[in-house]
C-alpha cells in the first residue's frame, strides 16, 4: 500500500464522565485509536476499565446522565458524537456481549432482524428477507428460511450470535463493533465464531473493533491492540509486537497472568479503583512493582517508541522486579 | 398450542367443580333454615316441614348434594323461590346486561391502563409519571359507591350531559334481544339512536367500575415497562437504530405487558364483584343486583346458580388470559408442552 488508507474510525483523546452518586466518574480519559478499512481492532483490558463505555461511545448510545467533555469519535470522517450521529448509524454494525440476552424472547429472530434492515435501507420486505437468508447462509445458519420464523429461545447460544453477527451485518457496515461476542460462549462454540468472524471481516472488507478481556482471543483475531487500564491507553500497537514484548507494567504484568503463559498464576496485587476515586498521576501506580514518587505526580502521556506502538509509561524500558513475572 | 388451550380448558373444570360443591355446603351450614325462611314468619310448623319435604330439604346433605350436582350438569338450576320462575331463565336475561358492564369496563381499564403505565414508564420520575402515580393512587383508594354518587351529581344532574340510571331510555326501548348485548343488538337491527343511547347509559357505570382496575393496571404495566427497559435487548435494539416509538409501544410493551394480563385475568373477579354495588346504584339490571336481592330473600337455588355463573365466567376470562399469553410470549406455550 502506497499510502495508507483514511482510518474508517478514529477516536480521539476522548473522555467520557458520568454523573453517580459518589460524585462525577470519569470513564474514559484521553482515549485514542484508529481502525483502518480491512483492520481488526482489539481492545483489552479488565472489567470496569472502561471497555463497554467506550462501545457505548463508538456506537452513540451513552447512558444517560454521561458526557463528552473532550475529544471526538470520528466514522469516516463524521462526528458521531455530534451531528454525524444519524448517519453513521446506519454503517456500524453491532455485535453484542450475550446473545441469549441481546434479543427479545417474544418476537421471532427473524422479524427483529428484518426491523433493522427496514430501518437502515427502507424498501420491500421481500428483498430485505432475500438479503437475509443470503445472510444467515454466510453465517453458517441451518435452513435459513425456516430459521427466520423461529423464535431466539428456540436457538442453541453459538447459533445465535451467529444470527447477531448476521443482524449487524445486514446494513452493510462499514465498521463492526464486538462487544465480547464470544465471552457467553462455551470454549468450542468461540473458535468456531471468531473463525467466522474472521473470514467475514477478510472477505467483506470490513473494519471491526473487538473488545474483550482475553488476550488469547486477540492474539488469534486482531491485527492490532489496545490495551485499556482505568479508562486509559496503557499501551498500543501492533498485535503480535504488543503480545510478544509488553513494555507497560501493567500489559506484562496483564500477559503474565494468562494460563495459557504464566507458569504461576500470581495475578496483579490490588484491584482496579473506583471510578470516582481513582488515582493522581498514573493510575497504574499504586498496584505498579516499579512505580516512583514522580509517577502519582504527573499523567504519563502515551508516547510513541516506534514500530506503531505507544506506551503511557515513562519508565517502561525498566525491568520489572523477577518475583512478579516467575 | 391447541394441546396448550385444551390442558388449560381441563385444568379448570377441576376448580369449577370444587366451586359448585363449595358454595353448597357454604350455602347450607351458614345459620338458618331455609324451610322455615321460605314459608315465612306466619307458616305453621305443619307447612315449614312441608316446604321442608317439596324442596327436599328433609334428605341428607350429601344427598341433596348430589341431586345439585345433577341438576347443575344438566343445566336445570331448579326455580326461584322468590318470582317461582327457572333460576336459569332469569339469570339467562340478566348476565348480558352485567357482561356487557364488565366487558367494556374492563376494555377500558385494559387501554387507558396499559397507555397511562406506558407513558408514566417513559416519563420516569417525571410529571407525568407523578399525575399517572396520582390517579392510579386515587383509583385504588376512592370506594366506588361514593365514586358513583358524585359523577351521577356532575354529569347527570349539574350538567345533564350522561343519564343517571337505567340500560336504556324507556321511551326508546330495548332493541330486539338477539345477543342480549344492547350495544350489539341495536347495531344488529341498525338502529342508531338505540346504539347512542345504550352507550351513553353505559358509560358512568362502566367508569365507575373499570377504576380501580384501571389504576391497578397502570401500575403493572409502569413496572413492567421500566424492567423491561433495563433488559440487555433493548439496549441491542437500539444499538442497532430501532426507532424511539416502536422500541417502546411494541418492542418493549409486548414484554412488559405479560404481567399486566394475568392481572387482568385476576381483576375481572373484582370486576364481577364491583357490579353487584355499581348495578344497584346505577339501577342497572344485571345479575349484580340479582344476587343482593336472592342474598335478602335467602332464595339460596339463585345464589348458587349466580355464584356458578360467575365462577365459569371468571374461568373462562382465565383460560382466554393464559392463550393471550401463549400468544404474546411463544416461551409460555413452548415450556408448558
Amino acid at each position: 500500500m502506497a499510502e495508507p488508507a483514511p482510518p474508517t474510525l478514529e477516536v480521539s483523546g476522548l473522555a467520557v464522565e458520568i454523573a453517580t452518586d459518589n460524585g462525577l466518574a470519569r470513564i474514559l480519559d484521553d482515549v485514542a485509536l484508529a481502525v483502518a478499512p480491512g483492520e481488526i481492532a482489539g481492545v483489552v483490558g479488565e472489567s470496569g476499565c472502561g471497555k463497554s463505555t467506550l462501545v457505548r461511545a463508538v456506537l452513540g448510545i451513552l447512558p444517560r446522565g454521561a458526557r463528552v467533555p473532550r475529544g471526538a469519535v470520528l466514522f469516516q470522517g463524521a462526528d458521531i458524537l455530534g451531528d454525524g450521529a444519524a448517519a453513521a448509524r446506519g454503517r456500524i454494525g453491532f455485535i453484542p456481549q450475550d446473545p441469549y440476552l441481546s434479543l427479545n424472547p417474544v418476537f421471532r429472530a427473524g422479524d427483529q432482524i428484518l426491523e433493522i434492515m427496514r430501518r437502515h435501507a427502507p424498501g420491500r420486505r421481500a428483498d430485505h428477507v432475500r438479503r437475509l437468508v443470503d445472510l444467515l447462509r454466510a453465517v453458517q445458519i441451518p435452513e435459513p428460511e425456516a430459521a427466520l420464523a423461529r423464535y431466539p429461545h428456540q436457538f442453541s447460544g453459538g447459533q445465535r450470535q451467529r444470527l447477531l453477527i448476521a443482524a449487524a451485518l445486514s446494513c452493510d457496515p462499514a465498521l463492526v463493533v464486538a462487544d465480547e461476542p464470544t465471552t457467553a460462549l462455551d470454549v468450542t462454540t468461540q473458535r468456531e465464531i471468531l473463525a467466522l468472524l474472521a473470514r467475514l471481516a477478510r472477505e467483506r472488507g470490513l473494519a471491526m473493533l473487538f473488545v474483550t478481556h482475553d488476550f488469547g482471543v486477540v492474539a488469534g483475531l486482531c491485527d492490532s491492540v489496545t490495551v485499556l487500564y482505568a479508562g486509559r491507553v496503557a499501551e498500543a500497537g501492533p498485535v503480535r509486537a504488543v503480545l510478544d514484548e509488553p513494555r507497560h507494567p501493567y500489559a506484562r504484568l496483564l500477559l503474565a497472568c494468562h494460563p495459557d503463559r504464566a507458569t504461576d498464576l500470581a495475578g496483579i496485587p490490588g484491584t482496579v479503583p473506583p471510578a470516582t476515586r481513582q488515582p493522581a498521576g498514573c493510575r497504574f501506580h499504586p498496584r505498579c512493582p516499579i512505580a516512583v514518587a514522580d509517577c502519582a505526580a504527573a499523567v504519563p502521556p502515551p508516547v510513541a517508541i516506534g514500530g506503531g506502538r505507544r506506551v503511557a509509561c515513562p519508565r517502561h524500558d525498566m525491568a520489572l522486579p523477577v518475583a512478579e513475572l516467575a | 398450542m391447541a394441546a396448550y388451550v385444551l390442558r388449560r380448558i381441563l385444568l379448570a373444570l377441576p376448580a369449577l367443580f370444587g366451586l359448585v360443591v363449595l358454595s353448597f355446603v357454604l350455602v347450607r351450614i351458614v345459620p338458618g333454615d331455609p324451610a322455615a325462611t321460605l314459608a315465612g314468619d306466619a307458616a305453621t310448623p305443619q307447612q315449614v316441614e312441608e316446604i321442608r319435604a317439596r324442596y327436599g330439604l328433609d334428605r341428607p346433605l350429601a344427598e341433596q348434594l348430589l341431586v345439585h350436582l345433577r341438576q347443575v350438569m344438566t343445566g336445570d338450576f331448579g326455580r326461584s323461590v322468590f318470582s317461582d320462575r327457572p333460576v336459569a331463565e332469569e339469570i339467562g336475561q340478566r348476565l348480558p346486561a352485567t357482561l356487557e358492564l364488565t366487558f367494556c369496563a374492563l376494555a377500558m381499564a385494559t387501554v387507558f391502563g396499559v397507555g397511562l403505565g406506558l407513558a408514566a414508564a417513559l416519563d420516569h420520575n417525571g410529571p407525568v409519571d407523578h399525575l399517572v402515580r396520582l390517579l392510579s393512587v386515587a383509583g385504588l383508594a376512592v370506594a366506588s359507591f361514593w365514586l358513583a354518587i358524585l359523577l351521577q351529581l356532575l354529569f347527570a344532574m349539574d350538567l345533564d350531559l350522561l343519564p343517571l340510571r337505567g340500560r336504556i331510555d324507556v321511551e326508546l326501548g330495548p332493541p330486539a334481544e338477539r345477543t342480549g348485548f344492547f350495544l350489539v343488538d341495536a347495531l344488529l337491527e341498525g338502529r342508531r339512536d338505540r346504539f347512542v343511547d345504550a352507550l351513553r347509559h353505559l358509560v358512568l357505570p362502566a367508569v365507575t367500575l373499570a377504576l380501580p382496575g384501571l389504576a391497578t393496571i397502570a401500575r403493572f404495566t409502569r413496572s413492567g415497562v421500566l424492567e423491561t427497559l433495563q433488559k440487555d435487548f433493548v439496549l441491542y435494539a437500539r444499538a442497532a437504530g430501532y426507532g424511539r416509538f416502536r422500541l417502546a409501544a411494541i418492542y418493549v410493551l409486548r414484554n412488559a405487558v405479560t404481567a399486566t394480563v394475568t392481572q387482568v385475568g385476576l381483576l375481572f373477579g373484582a370486576l364481577i364483584s364491583g357490579a353487584v354495588a355499581v348495578e344497584a346504584i346505577f339501577d342497572w339490571p344485571g345479575i349484580g343486583t340479582y344476587a343482593v336481592r336472592a342474598i335478602l330473600s335467602a332464595d339460596y337455588k339463585a345464589l348458587l346458580a349466580v355464584t356458578l355463573v360467575v365462577g365459569v365466567v371468571y374461568a373462562v376470562v382465565n383460560v382466554l388470559v393464559d392463550v393471550a399469553q401463549g400468544l404474546i410470549d411463544p416461551r409460555v406455550a413452548d415450556t408448558s408442552e
